[in-house]
């Protein structure tokens, strides 16, 4: 299966040049980008790891491909999100998140029922690869 | 039109018999409002022969303190306070015969946090007051001290989009087709295809409720299985709006509780319960982290036609004190209602903090939120993948597209439909960052897309001469510099 988490997950995978003009727009709109990275994509995992702290300071798309073709490095084998950041008032969370990264397997979800009284289901959603430890889920 | 006071005072205002309207202390033209008075807009139109003045004095007084004839019992109170009081008066632009009264009212004439008590006298007795030919409420100015002491949405926008984990392009949604007459097992079947085609959100009509043909538990039961399973299938959060609408307060909070204790993200109302039970159902969606759409079913009876009834905008502007998350506000290029300046002064009205006048767009005041949640507004009736660009640019990104026939009406099925939906608009948000004219380029970038996605290029083939061009039965009446008070 193909997780379809982020603004762009329903293209054909973004190549470096289309990432870098995201990147830019965030840059233009003054919001710091982040790059987060996991092995434990559950659709409800908020915390994804954080490659060093939000680039506040950062106006270069080129820097932040830079981190980005480092993080890929290290966690080639992990989900990698790029996200825009908008401190402004009113808003002061997310604007815009992607995926950047993905493992070349992509086990996906099993889901759980618990049957109880009245017809009524508990669901439990486990990702096939989070059995594993962290670390230790796709591949090295 | 706009003299100086006339208003009789001291002991021969409270002679027993009938005086004018505007010499009881209605009309007020040196009054300046305070930064505390709830203002409104109406717009006038006085029987033949009723003069302009004493009508909107008169919209002043049946609407505060006012009957028909003096009484004394008004010395018994602060009753200038207590006064409604009309302090401008403009023909309106184009429209002879109709008046645009400004009526101010004093804070104290309200109950904090009640928007039954605000409409009992803004749109009580006096839309059938027999001088009038016709009356319509257009805007109002909410002073802070007022909006203060409202919970507003739920949840809001910013929530909102942190617990679905989507952020950067419009909500996709669809309305379950054919809206009635569908068992419970097939309507999720419905569901499950749609929210696993690309969907975010799908959603009960206005008119599902619990019927003989599907019972409100059976739907809850199989939407919900449907929900997760697509949640498992794309490992991104998935919601169906549960209409809990229904016919007492207490069928509605056991049918809200049922969805949350399946795990739904987002339950329905419909605007005809009532304001009551919508401010009701929006503390009860506060407690429970439970989104909160409204559907405005019914809304048109009194909105629609420029004469007479309440503006669209006055009702969104209670909506969000009164606390939904969602509400329907048009779609510009839809099947239903919707001149693109007004529809854009609705949206405003739901998302932004603070509404500057905005004449072209009907909004006639300033308008101070004091960081109320927000409200996502839903444009639903009538749109497909086709029109994506003009959606984008006409509604923006804090909106919940809603293809319901362009979703399930795809000639390969539902998940087809659906996937057609996400990958027009991800393209074109991929696009418009860019920096891309996306808005003239747009076909091109749907061309481009669907060479990748049979499903899009299906789409585009069957709807692509699909619009709905008829003349607007309620734009706004201006003229760019302000009307002069005459």
């Amino acid at each position: 299966m193909r997780i379809t988490q982020g603004c762009f997950s329903f293209l054909p995978d973004l190549t470096d040049a289309q990432i870098t003009a995201q990147v830019q727009y965030c840059l233009d709109k003054g919001w710091a980008v982040n790059i987060e990275f996991t092995d434990d994509p559950h659709p409800r995992n908020t915390y994804w790891d954080m490659w060093g702290l939000p680039m506040f300071d950062l106006r270069d798309a080129a820097g932040i491909m830079r981190e980005l073709a480092e993080c890929r490095r290290v966690y080639g084998e992990r989900y990698i999100r790029i996200s825009g950041f908008d401190s402004s008032h009113g808003w002061e969370s997310v604007r815009l998140s992607f995926l950047v990264n993905r493992p070349k397997e992509e086990p996906g979800f099993r889901l759980d029922r618990q049957e109880s009284g009245g017809r009524n289901i508990r669901y439990s959603t486990h990702g096939y690869a989070a059995v594993r430890p962290e670390g230790e889920r796709y591949g090295s | 039109m706009n003299e100086h006071s006339i208003t009789v005072r001291g002991k021969d205002r409270y002679k027993s018999g009938v005086m004018e309207y505007k010499r009881m202390g209605y009309w007020e033209p040196d009054y300046t409002p305070k930064d505390t008075d709830v203002i409104a807009l109406f717009r006038v139109t006085p029987q033949e022969g009723v003069d302009p003045t004493e009508a909107c004095a008169a919209v002043a007084g049946e609407s505060s303190t006012a009957t028909w004839t003096v009484v004394w019992t008004d010395r018994l109170t602060a009753a200038e306070k207590y006064r409604a009081k009309c302090y401008r008066v403009d023909p309106v632009p184009g429209s002879p015969g109709s008046y645009f009264a400004y009526i101010a009212y004093d804070l104290d004439l309200f109950e904090p946090g009640s928007i039954a008590n605000l409409t009992a006298s803004i749109i009580g007795n006096v839309f059938g007051f027999k001088p009038l030919k016709a009356l319509r409420l257009e805007d109002m100015r909410l002073p802070i001290a007022y909006v203060k002491t409202f919970q507003g949405p739920a949840t809001g926008i910013v929530v909102e989009r942190e617990r679905l984990d989507k952020f950067g392009r419009p909500l996709l949604g669809a309305t379950v087709k054919p809206k009635l007459g569908l068992s419970g097992r097939n309507y999720g079947r419905v569901v499950y295809e749609a929210l696993k085609g690309g969907l975010d959100f799908c959603k009960d009509d206005e008119n599902i409720n619990s019927q003989p043909f599907m019972h409100w538990r059976d739907r809850f039961l199989y939407c919900m299985e449907a929900v997760n399973r697509a949640q498992a299938a794309t490992g991104e959060v998935k919601g169906t709006y549960l209409n809990v609408t229904a016919a007492t307060m207490e069928d509605m909070y056991e049918r809200a509780d049922f969805a949350r204790e399946l795990g739904s993200v987002i339950i329905m109302i419909d605007l005809v319960i009532g304001y009551t039970a919508i401010q009701s159902m929006a503390k009860w969606a506060r407690r429970n982290d439970m989104i909160l759409h409204l559907h405005r079913a019914g809304h048109s009876t009194y909105t629609r036609q420029r004469l007479h009834g309440v503006s669209f905008r006055v009702i969104a502007k209670w909506m969000r004190l009164a606390g939904v998350d969602h509400i329907h506000a048009g779609t510009v290029v839809g099947k239903l209602e919707g001149d693109p300046a007004t529809t854009r002064g609705y949206y405003d009205i739901c998302r932004q903090d603070f509404n500057p006048t905005t004449l072209e767009h009907g909004v006639f005041f300033d308008q101070h939120w004091a960081s109320l949640n927000q409200m996502m507004p839903v444009a639903s009736g009538g749109i497909h993948a086709g029109q994506m660009h003009q959606l984008l640019d006409h509604l923006g990104e804090d909106v919940v597209l809603q293809f319901g026939g362009g979703t399930i009406g795809h000639p390969k099925g539902i998940q087809a439909g659906a996937t057609a939906n996400r990958v027009a608009l991800e393209a074109m948000i991929l696009a418009r960052n860019e920096g891309r004219d996306y808005v003239h380029e747009g076909p091109e970038i749907l061309a481009k897309a669907a060479q990748t996605c049979t499903p899009l290029r299906e789409a585009l083939d069957v709807w692509k001469d699909v619009s709905f061009n008829y003349e607007s039965t309620d734009s706004p009446d201006f003229v760019p510099s302000v009307s002069a008070a005459v």
